[in-house]
């Protein structure tokens, strides 16, 4: 249908975007393929030491699934955006397809190994997250092509994540976002992946925050030049949820706790984080 | 745009009605119940997937019925406000939502029961921060909530035994 009807026909997944920028004619697509009706595109597997979720899983699904209550930052991801009814319909692979900069599912997955398939009818590509995700509402995805499904790799024993974002109230988007993903080896931090959310065109990469943790043992010192490193990568607009200064002090802010979390976490403690808001 | 907008035949279940109707594709959950059906309910508060006032059970979900065309509804189970009472008789929540003046203008109440319902089906004693976070979609501008909490909490202890 979609070689069909070329390239002003738009997907259809759970339409929490996509319906509302219609409203507003931000999108005018010529024709809707609504995915809802295909069978077996909504699933959770564990398999290969990763979590493989069909592109029509819905956000409520993640957020109840013991399979991705086992990666904490997946379920602060989806236990916390927007509201239920939202995530009673919104969906992983249309958050990623959607690209919108202040959306969830990009800043999470870019702090794990992601993999996206991209299927065609005949042929199907796996593409890389970072990869994935080009510009502010634009993918890789090309206008005969679907996601058909999102793997994620399991992080390894002592690892620990989570994902804090803050928003005005529950139904709006993020203000500022940040995820952090940490392996530790008792005190010294093998590996580190931060991801910020709202302050780009896209979720951005703190490579240097990450460079300032790896290797090293984590101390209130360590996490301060991260946070400062972070900040510094931030490239926020001013807008009406925030001028550029406050959304740059609040990711740092943000992320400063969520590796507070991270580390009690991959310690093993159970705490309970998502989207912070009144 | 086409000149003539061709329109699809649909079959659903409204509280537990069965209907079969031909609509336009563009047409919305929220217009196909409050212009086709007449169930007048169900409001429309910001048309914008904010306020929650459309929200009505999809297959047993709660979901924002102006963010949904009609036509992804087809061979769906929908409950409107109109299907909680019972003969009659008012449902517990609705019930519990007058007693405990869980509502002033009433403009939201109808969204906020039903996503009481969902949050009751699937959780019979919910914690005070339990019932925060199922009505964090829906919107009221004048109770401040407290009332809104009471009748939930009400209407949990009602329906225990159910």
């Amino acid at each position: 249908m979609l070689m069909e009807f070329g390239e002003d026909a738009k997907l259809l997944a759970g339409g929490q975007s996509l319906i509302p920028l219609m409203k507003l004619r931000y999108a005018n697509p010529s024709h809707l393929v609504d995915l809802n009706f295909i069978s077996g595109t909504s699933y959770i597997r564990e398999e290969n030491e990763a979590l493989r979720f069909g592109a029509l899983t819905r956000h409520a699904q993640i957020e109840a699934s013991t399979a991705s209550a086992n990666i904490p930052i997946i379920h602060d991801c989806a236990a916390g955006i927007a509201d239920v009814q939202v995530r009673n319909r919104g969906t992983i692979g249309g958050s990623l397809a959607e690209a919108d900069p202040s959306g969830d599912w990009a800043t999470v997955l870019m702090t794990l190994q992601t993999e996206v398939r991209c299927q065609r009818s005949k042929s199907d590509r796996r593409v890389q997250l970072a990869d994935f995700i080009k510009d502010a509402y634009t993918t890789a995805l090309a206008h005969d092509e679907l996601i058909s499904e999102v793997v994620v790799k399991t992080p390894p024993k002592g690892s620990g994540g989570a994902y804090l974002a803050f928003k005005r109230s529950a139904p709006v988007y993020p203000t500022a976002s940040a995820a952090v993903q940490l392996t530790m080896d008792g005190e010294i931090c093998k590996d580190a992946a931060i991801a910020l959310g709202c302050v780009g065109l896209t979720a951005i990469k703190a490579k240097d925050a990450e460079g300032v943790l790896r290797g090293q043992r984590v101390t209130a010192k360590t996490i301060a030049t991260a946070v400062e490193a972070t900040r510094a990568v931030a490239e926020p607009q001013s807008d009406m949820r925030g001028s550029a200064d406050y959304k740059r002090t609040l990711v740092g802010s943000l992320l400063k706790r969520a590796i507070d979390v991270a580390l009690r976490r991959a310690r093993g403690e159970q705490i309970e984080a998502s989207h912070i808001y009144a | 745009m086409p000149d003539v907008i061709e329109k699809i035949a649909i079959k659903l279940t409204v509280n537990g009605k069965a209907h079969s109707l031909t609509v336009e594709p563009r047409m919305l959950l929220v217009e196909l119940i409050r212009e086709a059906l007449d169930l007048t309910g169900t409001h429309v508060g910001c048309d914008t997937t904010y306020c929650g006032a459309c929200t009505v059970l999809m297959n047993g979900a709660a979901v924002k019925s102006c963010t949904i065309f009609a036509v992804q509804a087809d061979g769906a189970q929908i409950m409107t406000v109109e299907g909680l009472e019972n003969h009659g008789q008012l449902h517990p929540i609705q019930k519990a939502f007058g007693d405990a003046y869980g509502l002033q203008c009433g403009y939201c109440t109808p969204g906020l029961m039903l996503s009481t319902a969902q949050l009751l089906s699937q959780n019979k004693q919910p914690s005070e921060k339990e019932i925060r976070k199922a009505i964090a979609g829906n919107t009221c501008r004048c109770t401040g909530y407290q009332n809104i909490l009471k009748a939930i909490q009400m209407a949990a202890q009602s329906m225990k035994g159910a």
